[in-house]
């Protein structure tokens, strides 16, 4: 009998109590093709180490994890389908991330399918879309997010900036939801920590098209700007930090999405001192022998990629401590038993809030520097804690408007 | 004042870019009619070729070697492939280009791996040439102006002065009457289609280093070639060069332009408050080629300066 | 330019074309419909295919352009996403009552289909009076132009998460709730029937036949007394309407759409999946639909190279099957009817042994080289052999077969030429 049967079967038989399937499968649903093919490879083969050492140190409850991979290939209409056949063939907790848009659209089929197929429930932990309508006004009972949301990266962010002191600020960003809920982020919460800061330029420009950033640049430079905040992601990321580079521009820009794959590499020695962005930690912190030894294994068996992706880690272990203490797989009680749960993660002690299903963590903003124990991108250059840069778990939380609605 | 020196510097030089990704598309797609997608890829592999070149010897090694493998590469192309399929029309071509798209960008990401490589600018061109009120400067960009004004002075000569270019720009027009005077149509079409391809190559030598060199630099290169080629006018390189010059210009001018829709159409009532005041002018530059494009299609078929149709 | 693609080809008519009779394809279309769902297949198919018959309707309305009136369009996806995000407002609407409280769900295409008519009416107005290259371009432009500003009204386009509904709603017609997938099945299955049936109408209205006759000689068109841009509006509202019909389709089936649906990508893929299905054959586009939104969910099960291989079957198609699919199948049939069949048969053989054994060479290459870059120390094994990069067996088991596989083509070759 398949794996899907027999929990079908013991749902009938026992109204869905206490039996696991043989393999706890997870459905990885990431982009691994075409051209953004790799930043999935980097997610996909953190959980691979991930899953190997939890089964090999007994699995949950004896039973191993079973990774089962499906290209979603970056589109909304195609993370449906594999989502579809990942549930007939028994999937009940997926993994997803690169793409606030296609969370949203697996989030809003996740509601509509567990009301439509009671028993057969699903759950998705989401490991790095951070468009915070996902934990606030569109939060859902089956979403779980391990990684900050925009208003918390910004958060940690201008908590720096008013640290550091900078008089300043521009902010940029990316001409549509994200970008827009980065600007307004940043604005109100300078205005409300330090009404002496000065916004001196709040700039929109079209996602992925711009090729030549440096009229934005002169733009900043011409603003007397003492350090950029921004949102951006992908090129538009790395060719605005280039292009400051290129002009001279010395000011720290704080970003988001700084630690992407490559990015190091494409800035190479212009992304010293000048690039920032805010993490759940990394490896060039004091790390305990343990995390060194995890660290190690990954940059031993995958090579092509850096130990960025923590959270995946950090997101597995607490689901299985969740299906534990559920003592079963099925989303429901899973789902209950991560709400709410603490879980003592090698940066600091973390809490799933149950209100929002939002992961509450410290945070810590890094830059590139050279000399270091772990580098990135196989350059000389590694990612190391910015100083002041520690956020606490309680400061970089922010309040939440969620309203759950949680199944009887 | 500094506004519109740096709108007009860096105009020319997004434009001088535009037009050397593009002139090479100007040639295949003019003469032969092959809206050739695959050319983002081989303005890619050009890109890639560099930075292993760069890597075992230097940059001008790989300045010169590149494009010549890259043009190699579209010679191959066109005679196996291309040159099969042109009897069955040019959707048939410009569907071959679109498997061709796929089959390079995976075997760039074999070769070089999923995520970007360190191609970097020369050291010997990895200084600030000047500062201008405030900023600097790169030497790259003056070097950039250099390579792409020889670009089109070589071009101008092969195309104007040489009995090769002759007979290519006869065939650009009659392609039919050249064959019927002797010429080996095939070959012609073979090394066009090869310079097409190494001229895209070269593009990616200047552009690799200058932007970032990762698989997705093909993707993210999209349409805007075939704008500038068609907004010239099909057959015009003359055209081509213009329209990038002007596109470079219009785009950069938007981006210093702090307006609003608000601001624009304030007499209408037009406000901030709602979503169409909100859209700044900056925000619609990239939009704005193909607004162009459009308008002038309409207009006049043959684009700016071409001399026929289609 | 562009114009005369498809018209060179057409020179070469399908003498059976105007005679075949519609019944028996509608005929085998409908027993098929109504015979998979006694299959009892799993949801992931039936999910599958809807997604094919969303893809056949849309596939056929850009055959309507491409095949029919030989308009070469890189924006066709634009009237399928308008349509689409105006059905999903519609469905909000319905949801909330009022008004539209009482609009069954189940003729949500029939919106789409005005919204897509309307569409197409608007853009096609001034583009239509080009053809070929600057009608192509003008297409191109659109659907950036478009995309890019559905970006800057998120009240209408959602921004980046688009805008999603709940089909659950509103008046029950035939006792579908269109919950379940099963029950989607019914609802699409009935919207492609009606879809193809529509279409192959309009092929034999005389504005269908005047369009291809426009295609292929617009001059000729206007002697007549017929204006041929008018000719290309007209068919270009048709084409966008029944696009709108299958984007309706779809708001039902995936209850959310982005941007994305209506960029240029999605126009591209249309375009493909019909060029690979046949623009010469009515029932082309519909192979071609069915077999690229197959690939395009199934494939990546299979290799994480799948693209590689995308790309090889399509410069494959053009080279050897420039008439598509349903040209492959028509030749194929045509032999097999004629007196050459036993003349022909080894060739054919050859033929295919010769591609069974490139293929495996292509697969063996791609799959050892695929591994050996991605780093994470898998190694290929087919049939439980190791084949890794390294390794002289691999390349033996690449090399091989490739050079068997030349051989045998030549030899079928050669065999063809020496009869003729």
């Amino acid at each position: 009998m398949t794996c899907k049967a027999w929990t079908l079967a013991a749902g009938l038989a026992l109204g869905a109590a206490g039996h696991a399937c043989a393999d706890i499968k997870l459905g990885y649903l990431d982009t691994l093709s075409g051209p953004t093919g790799g930043v999935g490879e980097a997610t996909l083969t953190t959980f691979q180490l991930a899953v190997d050492r939890i089964n090999a140190a007994g699995g949950v409850a004896g039973e191993p994890f079973a990774l089962e991979v499906y290209d979603g290939k970056g589109k909304p209409d195609e993370v449906l389908v594999q989502f579809q056949k990942a549930i007939d063939d028994g999937v009940r907790h997926f993994l997803l991330a690169n793409g606030s848009s296609l969370v949203a659209a697996l989030v809003d089929a996740l509601n509509k399918y567990n009301a439509r197929n009671p028993g057969e429930e699903a759950l998705l932990i989401n490991y790095g879309a951070s468009a915070t309508e996902l934990t606030e006004e569109n939060c859902s009972f089956w979403h779980f997010r391990f990684t900050p949301h925009a208003g918390m990266a910004v958060n940690a962010l201008t908590d720096y900036v008013v640290k550091q002191g900078f008089g300043k600020v521009y902010v940029i960003g990316q001409d549509y939801v994200w970008g827009r809920n980065v600007a307004d982020a940043a604005v109100s919460q300078l205005a409300e920590k330090a009404p002496g800061i000065e916004i001196v330029g709040n700039e929109l420009h079209p996602v992925n098209k711009v090729k030549d950033f440096t009229p934005y640049v002169q733009k900043i430079i011409s603003a007397g700007a003492d350090v950029v905040i921004t949102g951006n992601w992908g090129q538009d990321m790395t060719l605005l930090v280039k292009s400051a580079a290129d002009s001279g521009a010395t000011m720290p820009f704080l970003t988001v999405f700084g630690g992407s794959i490559g990015t190091v590499a494409a800035l190479g020695d212009a992304a010293v001192g000048q690039l920032y962005y805010v993490s759940e930690g990394n490896s060039n912190m004091e790390i305990s022998a343990e995390q060194k030894a995890l660290v190690d294994a990954y940059e031993a068996r995958f090579p092509d990629y850096d130990y960025t992706y923590h959270r995946n880690v950090l997101a597995l272990k607490m689901l299985k401590a969740a299906i534990e203490t559920a003592g079963s797989a099925d989303a429901i009680p899973v789902a209950k038993a991560l709400e709410g749960m603490t879980f003592d993660d090698e940066f600091g002690p973390v809490e799933m809030r149950a209100d929002d299903h939002q992961l509450l963590q410290n945070l810590y903003v890094n830059t590139v520097a050279k000399g270091l124990a772990y580098t990135a991108d196989k350059t000389d250059l590694g990612w190391t804690l910015a100083e002041g840069g520690a956020v606490s778990k309680d400061r970089a939380a922010l309040p939440t408007t969620c309203e759950m609605k949680r199944p009887e | 004042m500094d506004v519109i020196v740096f709108a007009l510097l860096n105009g020319t030089i997004y434009g001088l870019l535009l037009f050397m990704m593009s002139s090479g598309l100007t040639l295949i797609f003019s003469m032969m009619g092959v809206l050739n997608f695959a050319h983002a890829s081989f303005y890619m592999l050009g890109a890639y070729l560099a930075y292993t070149v760069a890597e075992a010897s230097t940059f001008w090694a790989a300045l010169f070697l590149a494009p010549v493998l890259v043009g190699l590469l579209g010679m191959a192309v066109e005679r196996w492939g291309l040159r099969k399929v042109h009897a069955n029309g040019h959707v048939a071509e410009l569907l071959f280009t679109f498997g061709l798209v796929y089959v390079i960008d995976e075997l760039v990401k074999i070769v070089w791996g999923r995520t970007a490589v360190n191609y970097r600018v020369p050291e010997e061109l990895n200084f600030p040439l000047m500062t201008l009120f405030g900023a600097d400067f790169p030497a790259y960009r003056a070097f950039i102006l250099v390579v792409a004004a020889a670009m089109l002075g070589a071009l101008w000569f092969i195309l104007n002065r040489t009995r090769a270019g002759t007979v290519i720009r006869a065939a650009l027009v009659e392609p039919d009457m050249v064959g019927c005077l002797g010429h080996n149509v095939p070959a012609i079409f073979m090394s066009v289609f090869g310079i097409g391809c190494a001229l895209a190559g070269l593009a990616g030598v200047i552009g690799g280093n200058t932007f970032i060199t990762d698989p997705a630099m093909a993707a993210q290169m999209g349409p805007i070639v075939f704008v500038v080629v068609v907004l010239g006018g099909l057959g015009s390189l003359a055209g081509a060069f213009m329209a990038a010059m002007l596109i470079g210009y219009l785009q950069t001018a938007a981006i210093s332009i702090d307006w609003s829709m608000a601001d624009i159409f304030a007499a209408a009532g037009v406000t901030e408050a709602t979503e169409f005041g909100r859209i700044s002018v900056a925000s619609l530059s990239t939009a704005i080629p193909f607004l162009l494009l459009v308008l002038v299609l309409i207009a006049r078929p043959s684009g700016l300066m071409g001399a026929r149709e289609s | 330019m562009i114009a005369d693609a498809t018209s060179r080809a057409d020179m070469r008519l399908d003498p059976e074309a105007g005679r075949a009779s519609p019944v028996l394809p509608f005929g085998v279309l409908v027993a098929v419909l109504l015979l998979i769902p006694a299959l009892d297949l799993s949801r992931s198919t039936l999910t599958l295919l809807n997604h094919c018959g969303i893809a056949m309707v849309f596939a056929l309305s850009y055959n309507m352009l491409l095949g029919k009136a030989g308009m070469l369009s890189f924006g066709h996806a634009v009237y399928f996403g308008l349509a689409g995000f105006f059905c999903l407002h519609l469905l909000g609407w319905i949801g909330e009552g009022g008004a539209f409280g009482s609009f069954p769900v189940f003729f949500l295409p029939v919106a789409g289909f005005a919204v897509g008519a309307l569409a197409g009416a608007v853009i096609g107005w001034p583009s239509c009076r080009r053809s070929g290259t600057p009608f192509a371009m003008i297409s191109l432009g659109v659907a950036e132009l478009v995309a890019a500003l559905a970006y800057m009204f998120d009240s209408a386009f959602g921004g980046e998460m688009g805008v999603s509904g709940d089909r659950m709603v509103g008046p029950e017609l035939l006792g579908l709730s269109l919950g379940p997938v099963q029950e989607v099945y019914w609802f699409v299955a009935f919207w492609t029937v009606a879809g193809c049936a529509g279409m192959h109408a309009f092929s034999r209205t005389p504005l269908g036949r005047l369009s291809e006759a426009a295609r292929d000689n617009a001059q000729r068109v206007q002697y007549v007394g017929y204006d041929p841009a008018r000719v290309r509006y007209l068919v270009f509202i048709f084409a966008g309407a029944f696009a709108g019909m299958a984007g309706g389709m779809a708001a039902v089936q995936d209850e959310i759409i982005t941007i994305d649906a209506l960029s240029l990508a999605p126009s591209g893929a249309i375009l493909i999946a019909t060029f690979v299905g046949g623009v010469r054959h009515f029932w082309g586009p519909v192979l071609g639909a069915v077999l690229m939104t197959w690939m395009e969910s199934n494939l990546s099960d299979y290799s994480e190279a799948w693209l590689l291989y995308l790309g090889v079957a399509f410069i494959l198609v053009v080279i050897y099957a420039p008439e598509g699919l349903a040209g492959a199948v028509a030749g194929a049939w045509r032999l097999a009817r004629s007196a050459d069949r036993a003349r022909m048969a080894p060739v054919l053989a050859l033929r295919l042994a010769g591609a069974g054994c490139m293929t495996a060479a292509l697969v063996v290459t791609v799959e050892a080289a695929m591994r050996w870059s991605s780093g994470h120390g898998e190694t290929f094994a087919p049939l439980g052999v190791p084949l890794p990069h390294d390794a002289p067996a691999t390349w033996i088991a690449a090399v091989v077969p490739a050079a068997a596989g030349l051989a045998l083509l030549r030899r079928a070759r050669r065999i063809e030429e020496t009869r003729t």
